[in-house]
């Protein structure tokens, strides 16, 4: 077994370096284009992914790499970006079949292999920060564009006629003068052969027919009758299966299986492993393998104290979340404007709270696989669900000790996502099947349970945020001072420097937009000794929470109706502020409530902006309570992400954002007692089922500003709308999520 | 032991307490049926039995034997299948679409059982859980596929 080494020197490396100084945080509110990053790559993985970054190749420009039209004249799609449910592959057929004059229900997308040709975002490639179309908008369509005059150059060819007295209608190049016609089927193999041309005219958006219109998703079929494949899924030829059993301790390694024959005696099993902080067994099918992996007897080697990365035996979420609360100081500067402290000694009156947010699990449909084999040719294959393939190419060569020209990536659709499938040391099964895979010499098909999953899952962080604010005599806000505590996903995994304030941890504090004269927001890093990753909207799950829910407490304590005090407060933000009147007309007029509706409950509205990732989303939430349980009815959203390319994947991600986003307002928590988590499936660990999933309503404004994302900014609104709302029917305010921890009783 | 799915006749050799899923999966190759849990909870294994909706994950093949399984990788062959495939296409309801095997065959055995199926009936029978918040779609899905 010494060749299951090396993956605990690459954990170790890989989380001291940081595997890619790259903060995708850094890319907000840069438009598409403006795809210059300013990055310090680290030593190692890092300085090969950025010798990886800096091709000859132009990535996005290379027609071949991405299009390959078929004799029947549709058209295989490479995409740079990954489908997890989010609509890319659809949008992508969308860009680019409307300047190829291909319809986009012609097109078959897949995810493409790793490469230079892929790397649309700043030089590196990964799907996520909801960064895929608006990152990749402009030089999609140049690549459609660009095909297409290939197409037309051939034709101009073999009909020996100039460019310019050809046209093309959906999938044919037509000579009107002469009433020839030819499929692009019959011309793509020329056309390929040709250079790319540097100046394809593009189309004028007044003539669009595909881009911005609800075209149907070109994958729903085939997910409405399971013939979708998933990792999960997947089989090749001479395949075992593999199922783990962890260290209940990330951090600590098996010493000794005490029923290791009876074990290898149990049905199908081939053979029991010993994995870096796991065990894993080998069998003829997943369950035999998982019931033998539940069944081993297995002593544990605590990790010795101090050990980076272990999980401290005695840890506990409740003691951490009382650290974080505990933290003093105003921490280094996120943010300031004008003077907080002198105009908060000046106010009339002045309000404090302090809020907090628990670990979350991304809990996706899913469970974790990985199918590895290698080769005869010395290559290693890999199918893994993944949102960078390049950076688990490096990470995979790693593990298998070879270069990562000899790893061939497969990037199968994601069952769910949710910002789990970046590269996460420890939380990845991909490294146990390759050593699996190498030590039996057969394929593996590693799967981790349910249980498993949820022991080693990334999680959310945890987050306290402390606010004072200053109010005038008139009730309006003069001073803001805001205290962010913990640590942020983009500092865990992609480099923190000390003296510089992790923007993952403050995002949705800072760049705030109401005109609020003194305004400081500091941050204090506190390490997290859970495994945190990237979780839907990240640093913007908790903040806007924070802050939009404080910000009713000071409409609350200055005697302004929350709505009418955004309302005033973004007078200088146009933007915003149509937004705003937008939402409020969508739910029928602004009504904050309690009132009674047709059904005999009482019911009272929340309204919460947000800023994320370049898209700017109003949210009113419609609650009341039932008992003790707040029940949402309605929840409308005005989204304005500047432009869009699918009005319909736009309202179903909007859809999908207010579930998650209220299923962690109602009842979503991890929580860590003696260094494990207590919920290790979804008994524990309930995620918002159906009968608790509001009406949702939807208005997309497209106010013409540079694009912004789409599939995180409709959760940030979600929690505050709905705790606002619920502070009027109770008249106390929940300053801690979930509400399933919240007495709400008491209702005045 | 013999095992009847989707009409066919399958004799398998494996442990009579192993559950259907994992047999579907990893004996028969039917990887439409998805596992989510192992615990009956979010319902992406479900198939239908004897035209209940079953959680495979949680049954045992020896309970099954005798009954006819049916998968969603037969369910265009079934009408209220048909029916239900196609009103999930017209309201597009999948996101990522890994609960939706079992969501379209929760639905199936509901029209089956109850071909005008109130609010209510749809509430009780559309259980099963998705990440995506499909909900919204899936009922509406629902509805359509239920008016005949």
């Amino acid at each position: 077994m010494n060749d299951m080494s090396p993956i605990k020197a690459s954990q170790n490396s890989d989380r001291e370096t940081g595997l890619l100084n790259l903060s995708r945080r850094r890319f907000l509110g840069v438009s598409a284009g403006a795809l210059v990053l300013g990055v310090a790559l680290p030593s190692g993985a890092g300085r090969a992914l950025a010798q990886a970054a800096a091709p000859a190749i132009e990535a996005g420009t290379r027609v071949n790499a991405y299009i390959e039209i078929r004799p029947d004249s549709s058209v295989l799609f490479r995409s740079a970006f990954i489908e997890g449910g989010q609509g890319i592959f659809t949008a992508m057929a969308q860009i680019v079949g409307e300047e190829l004059d291909v319809d986009p229900a012609r097109f078959v997308v897949e995810a493409a292999p790793p490469g230079p040709d892929y790397l649309l975002i700043g030089g590196f490639r990964f799907t996520g920060g909801s960064m895929s179309v608006r990152m990749s908008y402009e030089k999609m369509r140049k690549l459609g564009a660009s095909a297409r005059l290939m197409v037309l150059q051939a034709a101009a060819a073999r009909m020996n006629v100039p460019v310019s007295e050809l046209t093309t209608e959906p999938g044919r190049v037509l000579h009107a003068a002469s009433g020839r016609a030819l499929s692009y089927g019959e011309l793509a193999q020329q056309a390929a052969a040709l250079a790319v041309p540097a100046d394809a005219p593009l189309r004028a958006k007044s003539d669009f027919r595909w881009i911005g219109k609800p075209l149907a998703r070109l994958d729903v079929r085939d997910k409405s009758t399971g013939k979708a494949q998933y990792a999960i899924d997947l089989r090749v030829d001479g395949m075992l299966h593999a199922a783990v059993q962890h260290a209940r301790h990330l951090g600590a390694e098996p010493q000794a299986i005490t029923n290791e024959a009876q074990v290898l005696a149990m049905p199908g099993v081939h053979s029991v492993h010993r994995l870096p902080g796991a065990v894993g067994v080998v069998a003829d099918s997943w369950w035999r393998a998982r019931r033998a992996a539940e069944s081993l007897q297995v002593t544990w080697t605590a990790a010795a104290q101090g050990t980076k990365g272990a999980m401290p035996e005695d840890y506990s979420t409740e003691r951490h979340r009382d650290g974080l609360k505990a933290m003093t100081g105003d921490g280094l500067e996120a943010e300031v404007s004008g003077d907080a402290t002198k105009a908060l000694a000046g106010a009339k009156t002045v309000i404090e709270a302090t809020y907090d947010a628990p670990h979350l699990a991304h809990a996706q449909l899913e469970p974790p696989s990985a199918l590895a084999r290698w080769n005869e040719d010395g290559t290693l294959e890999l199918w893994a669900p993944n949102q960078a393939p390049e950076m688990f190419q490096a990470a995979a060569a790693k593990v298998a000790g070879i270069d990562p020209s000899k790893v061939i990536i497969h990037s199968p659709l994601l069952g769910g996502f949710f910002g789990r499938h970046f590269l996460y040391a420890s939380a990845n099964p991909f490294p146990q099947a390759i050593l699996l895979s190498k030590a039996v010499g057969k394929p593996i098909k590693l799967v981790w349970s349910r249980e498993e999953e949820f022991l080693r899952d990334a999680l959310r962080p945890m987050a306290v945020a402390r606010f004072r604010a200053g109010l005038d005599e008139k009730g309006m806000p003069v001073a803001l001072s805001a205290v962010a505590v913990g640590e942020g996903a983009t500092g865990r995994w992609f480099g923190r420097q000390p003296d510089k304030v992790d923007s993952s941890a403050v995002e949705g504090i800072v760049e705030k937009l109401y005109a609020i004269p003194n305004r400081r927001v500091g941050h204090i890093h506190v390490d997290d000794p859970a495994v945190i990753g990237f979780w839907r909207s990240v640093g913007h799950s908790m903040n806007d929470f924070f802050y939009e829910t404080f910000f009713d407490e000071m409409a609350d304590a200055g005697k302004q109706d929350p709505y009418e005090l955004r309302h005033r407060l973004l007078s200088e933000s146009p933007r915003q502020q149509t937004l705003l009147e937008a939402v409020a007309d969508l739910s029928g007029g602004w009504r904050r409530g309690p009132y009674q509706a047709d059904d005999g409950t009482r019911r009272a509205r929340g309204v919460a902006m947000a800023s994320p990732f370049g898209s700017e989303v109003a949210t009113i939430a419609e609650v009341s309570l039932r008992g003790e349980e707040a029940v949402v009815h309605q929840v409308w959203v005005a989204v304005d992400p500047g432009s869009i390319v699918n009005p319909a994947i736009v309202e179903a991600q909007i859809n999908s954002a207010v579930a998650i986003g209220l299923s962690i307002a109602l009842m979503e928590e991890v929580v860590y007692e003696e260094g494990v988590p207590r919920a290790r499936n979804y008994d524990g660990y309930p995620i918002l089922p159906p009968d608790r999933m509001p009406k949702v309503h939807v208005r997309i404004i497209e106010s013409g500003a540079p694009m912004g994302g789409i599939g995180e900014p409709g959760v940030p609104g979600v929690p505050p709308a709905v705790v606002n709302a619920l502070a009027v029917l109770t008249g106390k305010r929940v300053r801690s999520l979930p509400l399933s921890r919240a007495s709400l009783t008491g209702s005045i | 032991m013999q095992l009847t799915i989707n009409g066919q006749s399958h004799q398998v050799e494996i442990e009579p307490d192993t559950p259907l899923l994992w047999v579907l999966r990893d004996t028969l190759g039917l990887t439409g049926t998805k596992y989510g849990c192992g615990l009956a909870q979010c319902g992406a294994c479900t198939v239908l039995i004897d035209g209940q909706a079953t959680r495979a994950c949680v049954t045992p093949i020896e309970s099954v034997a005798g009954t006819e399984i049916v998968t969603i990788e037969a369910i265009t062959g079934d009408a209220e299948g048909r029916r239900v495939v196609e009103a999930w296409v017209d309201h597009q309801v999948p996101q990522c679409g890994y609960c939706q095997s079992g969501q379209v065959m929760a639905a199936t055995a509901l029209l089956k059982q109850t071909p005008q199926p109130t609010e209510e009936d749809i509430a009780a029978a559309m259980i099963n859980l998705c990440r995506c918040g499909t909900y919204n779609a899936i009922a509406s899905a629902v509805r359509q596929a239920a008016k005949v």
